[in-house]
């Protein structure tokens, strides 16, 4: 079975799929992320399905996405010569769309022999709803084989002939340099369904493709070091947003687990408030206005159903996650099981993510965007919410299944939010709030925090309340403009999140667990930040951010996490968490090795900075 | 034809539907907002596309209530029941059919096949305007049923 960090990603924004590097494809959801899969071999190779394009007889196979793009290209080097299979979701501008009949949904794959003779194999084997029941693939003569499933009509046309086996499709290639075989499947769920041309049209499809990626990235106005990676984590991040509603899902993945062979398998094709606001940095710091734009807008509209509150999660749609629910039927990625659909976090109490909110809000006006009324007043109930809930325990940003305790974190967010709305009210950008109860507020949780997150026999802030316990999270004290980032107890603090929680080469556990789980992606970067916030550990910052570079995949993708011994990925992948952390992590590098400000200053009315910010 | 009657009913229904709508989503039935989803056919300002649309919303209730009155005209009697069922039947028209054709008629509206590119715009309806949450079939289903129930009422056949 692949290894997580052997898939590769390819989409349209509205969908996505995962290939191996040995080129099969193993995880599809047509039509939006959540959707049921049709290949599903992810998470169980041998009723999961799966659409394999690939050599038996391949010494070794070498991939990666064309230049800056996000079609792939998987090179077969053979004992007689070689190939190159191109994978794709096309993506056209919608101008094009205008003027043209384009499939609702549509995948290409092109494999060409470049070199001597190659003898492949091709094996189109899809299965209903996450490999639950066999298809019936059909041969309609010269239109291709189709595929009727539930409500759908998957057409897989192709320019060599390939022979239905009832429930699957194979084909034996014997290609001679120069040789090419196409292979185009869509889904509609409306008749009748486009039908694209192959030949002429399947290439330009590509090179099209190509055009429109190159475009979009050639629009990144990152311009400092590490270009290679930000670029190519903005470009996952384009693959994992939702393009009708502006949403961003979390990953394109169910339950790849974060321990091998253990239960924490959760669906993470969902939208997470949390990672709002380091999205929105992260798209706004490398120039894409709309997108963050788009974001923004889904995220308050969205949500309107149930503001002042907001759950942890929501659809692409702004509907509540579906209930979780296990799938007995599959074994789960190298039998980690249970495989889970849905999510139950959905209901989950959790403070922090209304300081994600509001952070991603303040980080929105910061570059010159403003709110209409209605925005004005939900942001401004986010707020009144949160001065009245702040001293509640809640589920925390982890979401263990269990009893609500006093998180930290929590409370930071909670003054986050509070502080980031004063300061967007002193700005005139949020016309009217009860300043005075959020200002006490905001300061009683100051105080809470400085009083009982901290411990004094530790010398260290702690994750709960009266706690003893190191969190990761306790490295964005600084980061939020809560603490001097030089201030002797965030050195402490520093010094024992990194005894108690590294995992070496600048990886970080986000939590102390038995047994073990992988290193948090996010966290190491997190601590990367939270170094070059000072100016004396900014070079420590910019190696332990070369460190983690390493544990990237081939193509430059990350998992939610990293086994820091093996360096293999763990847990639901692509992960947008982690690219969006890289990004924000550059970006402080930039900002710092600059000189420019700490990121907090322009956007609190009480940070705190570091002794050598007033002379920055 | 009593044009009288339709003119004041029909405007009375009318405001009547606006209200049910904007209560509904108030009280967290549905996400749907009527007057801003029409408003944002004339203007991206998202202030004013609320004014605007309140009051396409009610050109278009006033002139969907002709129809109704037409229909009590052409059955030579009106009644609470038979706005029912005309209200209900016209929510089935609203929810199949008119949200389906809503992404190719509103200027600034993406459709289910909207992307790659970004642009700042109404997320589609959906199949039953779904989208906008679970439960907006029985939001636009009841206002549709209370604007017919007072068309019935109210409306006498000449």
């Amino acid at each position: 079975m692949a290894k997580i960090g052997d898939y590769a990603l390819i989409g349209d924004c509205r969908s996505a799929a995962l290939i191996s590097s040995s080129g099969s494809l193993d995880w599809l959801c047509w039509p939006r992320f959540d959707s049921p899969a049709i290949f599903a071999a992810l998470l169980d190779p041998d009723i999961g399905g799966h659409w394999f394009i690939g050599s038996n007889q391949s010494l070794r196979t070498e991939r990666a996405y064309v230049q800056d793009s996000n079609v792939l290209e998987t090179r077969f080097i053979c004992h007689g010569g070689r190939a190159t299979l191109t994978d794709l979701m096309p993506v056209y501008s919608e101008q094009f769309k205008k003027r043209n009949l384009v499939p609702d949904h549509h995948l290409i794959r092109e494999l060409r022999c470049t070199d001597g003779q190659v003898e492949m194999r091709v094996e189109f084997h899809p299965r209903r709803y996450y490999g639950s029941a066999p298809v019936k693939v059909r041969a309609v003569g010269s239109l291709g084989l189709r595929v009727d499933v539930d409500r759908g009509t998957y057409w897989l046309r192709s320019s060599v002939p390939l022979v239905s086996h009832g429930d699957r499709a194979t084909t034996s290639l014997a290609l001679k340099q120069g040789d090419v075989a196409q292979f185009s499947l869509t889904y509609s769920e409306e008749a009748p369904a486009v039908l694209p041309l192959l030949d002429g049209s399947i290439r330009r499809a590509i090179d099209d493709s190509v055009n429109w990626w190159q475009r979009w990235i050639g629009r990144c106005s990152y311009d400092g070091p590490y270009q290679d990676a930000v670029r190519r984590s903005a470009l996952a991040l384009k693959l994992l947003t939702y393009a009708p509603s502006g949403a961003i899902v979390a990953s394109p993945t169910t339950s790849l687990p974060e321990i091998i062979g253990d239960t924490l398998n959760w669906d993470y094709r969902y939208c997470w408030l949390r990672d709002a606001s380091l999205t929105i940095r992260a798209l706004l710091g490398c120039g894409y206005a709309e997108e963050s734009k788009s974001f923004m807008t889904w995220l308050l509209h969205a949500t309107s159903m149930t503001q002042p509150e907001l759950r942890v999660l929501y659809t692409v749609f702004g509907e509540i996650a579906p209930r979780e629910r296990e799938l007995g039927n599959l074994n789960g990625y190298c039998g980690s099981r249970p495989v889970r659909i849905g999510n139950a976090a959905h209901d989950q109490f959790q403070l922090d993510i209304y300081g994600e909110v509001i952070g991603a809000a303040a980080e929105f006006a910061q570059h010159g965007n403003r709110f209409d009324r209605s925005m004005q007043k939900a942001l401004t109930g986010f707020g009144k919410y949160v001065a009245r809930n702040w001293n509640q325990p809640d589920a925390g940003i982890w979401e263990p299944r269990g009893t609500r305790v006093h998180h930290t974190h929590s409370r930071l967010m909670c003054w986050t939010t509070l502080d980031r709305l004063l300061a967007l009210n002193e700005k005139g950008v949020i016309e009217e709030m009860p300043r005075d109860w959020f200002r006490r507020e905001r300061d009683r949780i100051r105080v809470q925090i400085e009083s009982r997150a901290w411990n004094e026999k530790l010398q260290s802030y702690v994750s709960v309340l009266d706690g003893d316990q190191m969190d990761a999270t306790l490295l964005r004290l600084a980061w939020y403009g809560f603490e001097c980032p030089d201030s002797t107890r965030m050195r402490n603090t520093y010094r024992r999140v990194s005894e108690q929680l590294g995992a070496g080469n600048s990886l970080f556990y986000r939590y102390k667990r038995q047994p073990p789980e992988g290193a948090f992606g996010l966290c190491g970067f997190w601590a990367v930040e939270h170094l070059a916030l000072c100016e004396e550990t900014l070079q420590q910052a910019r190696d332990a951010f070369q460190q983690i570079l390493t544990y990237r995949n081939d193509i430059g993708l990350y998992a939610e996490e990293t086994d820091p011994r093996e360096a293999d990925a763990l847990g639901n992948f692509p992960q947008a968490f982690t690219h969006v952390g890289l990004i924000s992590a550059a970006l402080t590098l930039v900002e710092r090795e600059r000189r420019k400000a700490h990121p907090a200053m322009h956007m609190s009315a009480d940070v705190k900075f570091s002794s050598g910010e007033a002379n920055a | 034809m009593n044009w009288s009657g339709w003119v004041l009913w029909g405007l009375v229904a009318t405001i009547m539907l606006t209200t049910i709508s904007s209560a509904t989503q108030g009280l967290g039935l549905t996400r749907m907002n009527v007057p801003y989803m029409l408003g944002t056919m004339f203007t991206p300002n998202r202030d004013r596309a609320r004014l605007y649309g309140f009051f396409a919303h009610l050109v278009f209730g006033w002139a969907f209530s002709l129809i109704y009155a037409l229909i009590f005209e052409a059955m030579g009697t009106a009644g609470w029941w038979r706005g029912l069922i005309i209200g209900v039947l016209h929510a089935l028209f609203v929810l199949t059919v008119l949200m389906s054709l809503l992404p190719g008629l509103h200027p600034r509206m993406a459709s289910e096949q909207h992307g790659p590119e970004a642009h700042d715009m109404l997320e589609p309806p959906g199949f039953l305007a779904l989208h906008y949450g679970a439960r907006t079939p029985i939001a636009v289903t009841i206002s549709h049923a209370l604007f017919g129930v007072i068309l019935g009422i109210f409306y006498q056949v000449k």
